[in-house]
């Protein structure tokens, strides 16, 4: 099931104004991946992120997804093509219920397996389900973060975009997480890609990663082969294990 | 930390005379200028000035021992009936609600059907018009505004400062197609609504991009250009004079309601000529088209659509990024929203018979937000709640003769209409941040809707 390109950056350029946040990145993602990105504050991770999902759009580059050119979609329709993002800062709906925010992630035309598909979240995130009629807003961080995985699992996607889930979680809960992560990728083939501070975690979760400086990729390779370059370990996991 | 009580308690009284004073004096500052000073023109049309000290005195004192007893007794007492709430562990919402609490709906909705009979009943045809056109229809009109407002601001979390526009589109359409095209109530109301949203699409586009106080500022110029633009396009709205004589809507284009017609309304029905049917009639209207409104929104709630505005309401990058497209969920919020406002406005034009700029001023904007803010944006039940109190009160000003006795002849309650308005707003805002109904009601369920507890549902203060 591997070795299939399912998402291909190429030379992408962002820009914030007359600001460049992304300097020609290259990327790519392989069907039944977990990838992850990692990188210092402002390297401009979350801005590739964002730039696939189409917001903001790439200035020169492609993105390429499934064979298809999606750079200069509007954002509403790179995500029915089932790119699901959970964005940083989770960004649920804080007034609305567990349930709500996961029946917003789906399809909301076609609610024929919303059921099915909210028992499977159940299943992944138990916490989810005895508090599925709280309002998002009044969850514990580690619950909405789970939520957020969970509201972007019900777009059924083929390729899982998270940014940072382990952002101001403790470190039981943000293992949790990312046992939840290598499931979903192991048993449903999930493709996943991710960006994360927390660089030992993440290297050791995934298949590949890259490495992000100053908006440009810097270096690339397995996780285990990142894991054990000294260069990666005096920047970004001396002194920050957990 | 425990302090013997009758220490805490000569405190409490040291800080309530205390902060009394100084409600006292901070009232007599902003009230010295306003109400302690009248200017009047004189017979010679001068204008000169003369002091009202006993009125002035009357606020002031109003401000003070109301703060006395507010930090002396009132707020101790709400503080311990809550403390002996949480001590013997009842939820703020019990599972069991009153009788009264679970069929207010069906109650409400049988008093209002009633309610035209039975003023007809006690106080006959004519004594009657008060009831349901002072107050019945006026009010109705104010919720059926507020609903459709609640659209836009409630649901989809876009701040109109416009709305009345919406309104006036939709009295200005009823007028001027019936005055040149004889077109009747019936055909005209769905197409002033059309209209009506046209012109909400017509905003949307330029305000896509915006969101809160931009938003709201624009939509505030919006509904100033409408009303510009009818003051001086005299050629077509007769600007300031109005258009006057405006078609009365019939019963379904069977009987009519103008005396002279062969097919008069009340001759057929064997009732006593007067005016009062056809306000009746125009009653049963405005609450058939607010129930519409209600019927509609509550349905679209339910739908894609309607889950989309009140997402877009909560965070539009995470909705993006679910596949929502903005562009389209505002406009359509925009579009349904002036939808009933026009239905509003060609009502109005028709229970009137008569329309000019005068009323789609600003301040009708603002009252129909008020309302809508009040009532708590997004709640069908308390924005009805909301626009009974406030339009209600208004126009029970008018009817408090008495306090001619104490403030003196030349009192009219009308013209404190702004300042009670106000004070509500502050108390029901003080007491109840989120409007009389703040907290919003789940739309989705797993299996069969089941009684959500209490205790999950009920929001913080935020
Ligand atoms: N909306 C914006 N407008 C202007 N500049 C922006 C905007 N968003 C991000 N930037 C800038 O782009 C650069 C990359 O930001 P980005 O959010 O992608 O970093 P990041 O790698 O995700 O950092 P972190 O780990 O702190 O989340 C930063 O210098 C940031 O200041
Ligand atoms: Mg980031």
């Amino acid at each position: 099931m591997a070795g299939e390109t399912l998402l291909k950056v190429q030379g992408v350029e962002t820009y914030y104004g007359n600001i460049r946040a992304l300097a020609g990145v290259d990327v790519e993602v392989n069907k039944g991946e977990i990838v992850s990105l990692i990188g210092a504050n402002g390297a401009g991770k979350s801005t590739l992120m964002m730039t696939i999902c189409g917001s903001p759009q790439a200035r020169s580059g492609q993105v390429i997804f499934d064979g298809e050119d999606i750079t200069k979609l509007p954002t509403h329709l790179i995500a029915r093509k089932r790119i699901a993002q959970s964005p940083e800062g989770r960004r649920i709906f804080p007034r609305m219920t567990v349930l709500e925010n996961l029946q917003m992630g789906a399809n909301l035309d076609n609610l024929k397996y919303f059921k099915e598909d909210v028992e499977k979240i159940f299943v992944l995130f138990p916490r989810l389900k005895e508090r599925q009629s709280q309002r998002g807003g009044t969850l514990s961080g580690g619950e909405q973060q789970m939520l957020s995985i969970g509201r972007a699992l019900m777009a059924r996607p083929k390729l899982l975009l998270l940014d940072e889930p382990s952002l101001g979680l403790a470190p039981l809960i943000v293992k949790g997480i990312f046992e939840a992560i290598r499931k979903l990728n192991q048993e449903e083939g999930l493709t996943v890609f991710l960006v994360e501070q927390n660089a030992f975690a993440a290297l050791k979760l995934s298949d590949r990663a890259y490495v992000m400086v100053n908006g440009k990729v810097t270096m690339s390779g397995s996780g285990k082969e990142l894991l054990a370059n000294p260069e990666v370990r005096a920047a970004y996991l001396e002194g920050g294990r957990h | 930390m425990a302090s013997p009580s009758e220490n805490t308690q000569s405190g409490l009284m040291a800080k309530a005379v205390k902060e009394g004073i100084f409600a006292g004096a901070i009232a007599f500052g902003m009230f010295l200028l306003y109400v302690g000073i009248e200017t009047y023109q004189d017979i010679d049309n001068r204008l000169v000035w003369r002091t009202r000290w006993g009125l002035l005195a009357i606020f002031v004192l109003v401000a003070a021992v109301g703060r006395f007893l507010t930090v002396g007794f009132i707020k101790p007492h709400i503080d311990r009936r809550k403390l002996a709430k949480a001590k013997s562990g009842v939820l703020e919402i019990s599972e069991d609600k009153g009788f009264f609490h679970k069929h207010f709906l069906k109650i409400a909705l049988i008093a209002l059907l009633l309610y035209p009979i039975g003023s007809v009943m006690l106080f006959g045809p004519q004594g009657s018009l008060k009831y349901v056109d002072n107050f019945g229809i006026q009010i109705l009109i104010y919720v059926m505004l507020a609903w459709g407002l609640n659209i836009v601001v409630g649901l989809a979390g876009l701040l109109d400062l416009g709305y009345v526009a919406f309104y006036a589109v939709g009295a200005y359409s009823y007028a001027l197609l019936s005055a040149n095209f004889g077109l009747s109530f019936w055909i005209l109301l769905p197409l002033a609504g059309i209209l009506a949203a046209m012109w909400g699409i017509i905003l949307g586009f330029p305000v896509l991009r915006l969101r809160g106080d931009y938003l709201a500022i624009v939509t505030l110029a919006f509904g100033e250009i409408i009303r510009l633009v009818l003051i001086n396009w005299t050629d077509v709205t007769q600007g300031t004079f109005g258009i006057s004589g405006i078609a009365k809507a019939s019963v379904f284009g069977i009987w009519s309601f103008d005396v002279g017609s062969p097919n008069y309304f009340p001759r057929a029905m064997g009732l006593a000529t007067s005016s009062a049917w056809y306000k009746i009639f125009l009653f049963y209207v405005i609450l058939a088209l607010c129930l519409v409104t209600a019927y509609v929104t509550i349905r679209l709630r339910r739908m894609p659509i309607g889950r989309a505005w009140e997402a877009l309401r909560e965070d539009e990058i995470a909705c993006r990024s679910l596949g929502i497209n903005t562009v389209a969920t505002k406009l359509t919020a925009f579009a349904t929203g002036a939808m009933f406002g026009g239905f509003a406005g060609s009502f109005f034009a028709t229970r009137q018979g008569f329309v000019s700029p005068e009323s789609f001023v600003f301040l009708e904007s603002a009252v129909i937000l008020a309302i809508v803010v009040l009532g708590g944006m997004g709640s069908l039940t308390g924005i009805a709640i909301a626009a009974v109190v406030m339009v209600g009160g208004t126009e029970l000003l008018r009817e408090m003769e008495f306090l001619k006795l104490i403030f003196g002849p030349d009192f009219t309650p009308e013209l404190y209409r702004m300042l009670l308005f106000g004070l509500a707003m502050i108390i029901v805002m003080l007491f109840k941040p989120r409007g009389f109904v703040g907290s919003r009601e789940p739309t989705a369920f797993l299996r069969e809707r089941k009684a959500v507890s209490g205790s999950f549902t009920k929001e913080g203060h935020g």
